[in-house]
Formats: structure tokens, C-alpha cells, sequence
């Protein structure tokens, strides 16, 4: 990847950034989410199923893959292998056509004999402004 | 999840950071000087997910001669009780610690255990039903890798 955006030097609390997490979902993706992690749960996957059995307006995005998506938005700040935690709730259902930003922000920075570790609160929204994920994540960042 | 060989393999870790929206070279180039600085191909935050395809009895996955619930014929395969994916609700919440960097070549082995279960009452949904297991991640050598928590829940509504 492209080199971390957060650097322990360069940053401080309150440190905030605004991603693009998904745009316009598409069910493709969520069945190469449902084939890669092998959870083929057809409320996902299978729109007769989801409508017809369950009565959803469509299938949705698996919770993981939201967190998924906003995995890879959040290692483009802290860089891979950097996280020692990382948490989300799942507030609502992602479907397909959503677009997704996620805004991240450092909360505390504490330092250790091996460097600073980042806290990170996570906040996905959809194209209506609503949440659709809270989190949180720590990060050992690089110098 | 109960994987107790998930063998952690690069081309399936490529088809991981995929499905996440995720090309970087550490995911799926060994030759990438970021992934030699890397140390080899890594797998992304939340790939021990995956781990549910090395689970014999995952009932999330179909099977050959037992019905599915998806649909074929008919809207769904099975005949079902309960709202929700799966006949088990919905995943509420998922939380991972790392302990040590997870690596293409590494096989883990996966227990699981539950935690708590607990009821909230919403109108939109009506009685919510939380319950919590917990998985471990370990090496060959028995060192934890990863730890992950995750909370499902079950609805008497369908939600949306």
C-alpha cells in the first residue's frame, strides 16, 4: 500500500479524516464477500429469498463486509499491521446502491517503550447521514 | 466457529482483500517491497472471518444432500421459524484483538467459547436477543494470534 497517513510525529488528538468507504454497493461485491469468508447466508446473497422469505426490501451487505471495507479505509491511515484492536457495532443495514464514508479520529495518543498507540473512533454513514457503523481501533503508528 | 485446522493461504487471503476493497501488494504480491518489509504476505484486519470455510459444520454454507434455505424452486428451501439470515439473527457486533501479525502460511486453530447473553426491548424489533461467543485464534505453536469477539442477535421482527 501507499505509505500510512498518520504518523506518530505528524499527528495529534483530534486528528480526523474522511473516507470513502464504499460507493454505489453493488451485489457483486457482497457475493465476493459471501465466496472469500464463505458465509454464503442467502438473506446476502439470494434476492428471492431475502424478499420473498423474509420479506426485506432486497438483500443486504453482510456486517463484516461493512467492517471490512472500513478495515481497508482505516489501514490506509494507520498502515498494515499497525492495529492491535479494532471493534464496530453494526447500527443499521448496508444495501446495495449505498455509498459509505467513514470518518476515523484519533482520541488518544499514549506512548509505550515501543512507540505511540493511536485511538480511534470510527463513524460509517450512508448517503442519508445514517450510521450504519460505530467503532473504535487502536493503533501502534509508525514514527 | 469451530476450524480446528484453518490453514492460512495467500490466494485465499488475495481473494479476501478483494472482497474488501483492498489492493495493496501486501495482500497479494510477494515480491512487493512493501511486502518484503512486510515480512510476506499478511492477511487483512478482519480476515480470520474467513476462518468459517475450514469449519466442517458451518451452517452458513450449503451442503451436499441436505435442503438449503436459499432459494431454488421455491423462495427458500427449508421451511423456516424464525425472521432473520440464517434462521440465527443478525450480527450485532465484532471485535478482534492481534496479538502477533497474522501471515500467509500460517495454520490456526480455532475454539470457541460463549460469553454473555443478554435482552433489550425496541419497538422497531421487539425483544432483542444479544448473545456473545468468543474465539481464539492460535498457531501451531499454540501462541494466540488473534482473539475475536462477536455479539449476534435475534429479532421477533423482521428490521430494515
Amino acid at each position: 500500500m501507499a505509505a500510512p497517513t498518520w504518523r506518530a510525529s505528524q499527528i495529534s488528538v483530534g486528528e480526523r479524516a474522511e473516507l470513502t468507504v464504499v460507493e454505489n454497493l453493488t451485489r457483486t461485491r457482497i457475493v465476493q464477500y459471501a465466496g472469500a469468508s464463505g458465509d454464503y447466508n442467502p438473506i446476502h446473497t439470494d434476492e428471492r429469498f431475502a424478499t420473498e422469505a423474509v420479506g426485506y426490501p432486497s438483500v443486504f451487505a453482510h456486517g463484516m463486509l461493512t467492517m471490512g471495507l472500513t478495515g481497508t479505509a482505516l489501514t490506509s491511515l494507520v498502515g498494515i499491521g499497525r492495529l492491535t484492536e479494532f471493534g464496530s457495532r453494526f447500527a443499521a443495514q448496508v444495501w446495495p446502491g449505498d455509498t459509505l464514508t467513514g470518518v476515523f479520529e484519533v482520541t488518544e495518543l499514549t506512548a509505550d517503550g515501543d512507540g505511540q498507540l493511536a485511538q480511534i473512533e470510527i463513524t460509517v454513514t450512508n448517503q442519508d447521514g445514517r450510521k450504519v457503523l460505530t467503532g473504535s481501533a487502536t493503533a501502534r503508528l509508525d514514527d | 466457529m469451530t476450524a480446528e485446522r484453518f490453514p492460512v493461504e495467500a490466494g485465499h487471503i488475495m481473494m479476501f482483500a478483494r472482497a474488501v476493497g483492498d489492493d495493496s501488494p501486501e495482500y497479494h504480491d510477494p515480491d512487493d517491497p512493501a511486502t518484503i518489509a512486510a515480512g510476506g504476505i499478511v492477511a487483512p484486519p478482519t480476515f480470520v472471518q474467513a476462518g468459517a470455510q475450514f469449519d466442517p459444520d458451518y451452517f452458513l454454507r450449503p451442503k451436499n444432500g441436505e435442503p438449503w434455505l436459499g432459494s431454488g424452486a421455491e423462495a427458500s428451501g427449508v421451511e423456516r421459524k424464525s425472521s432473520g439470515g440464517g434462521g440465527n439473527g443478525l450480527h450485532a457486533e465484532q471485535h478482534f484483538t492481534y496479538h502477533r501479525p497474522l501471515r500467509a502460511g500460517m495454520v490456526l486453530h480455532a475454539t470457541t467459547r460463549d460469553g454473555e447473553t443478554w435482552e433489550k426491548h425496541s419497538e422497531r424489533s421487539g425483544t432483542l436477543k444479544f448473545s456473545e461467543s468468543i474465539t481464539e485464534f492460535r498457531d501451531d505453536d499454540g501462541e494466540l494470534i488473534v482473539t475475536a469477539r462477536g455479539v449476534g442477535v435475534k429479532t421477533e421482527k423482521v428490521v430494515s
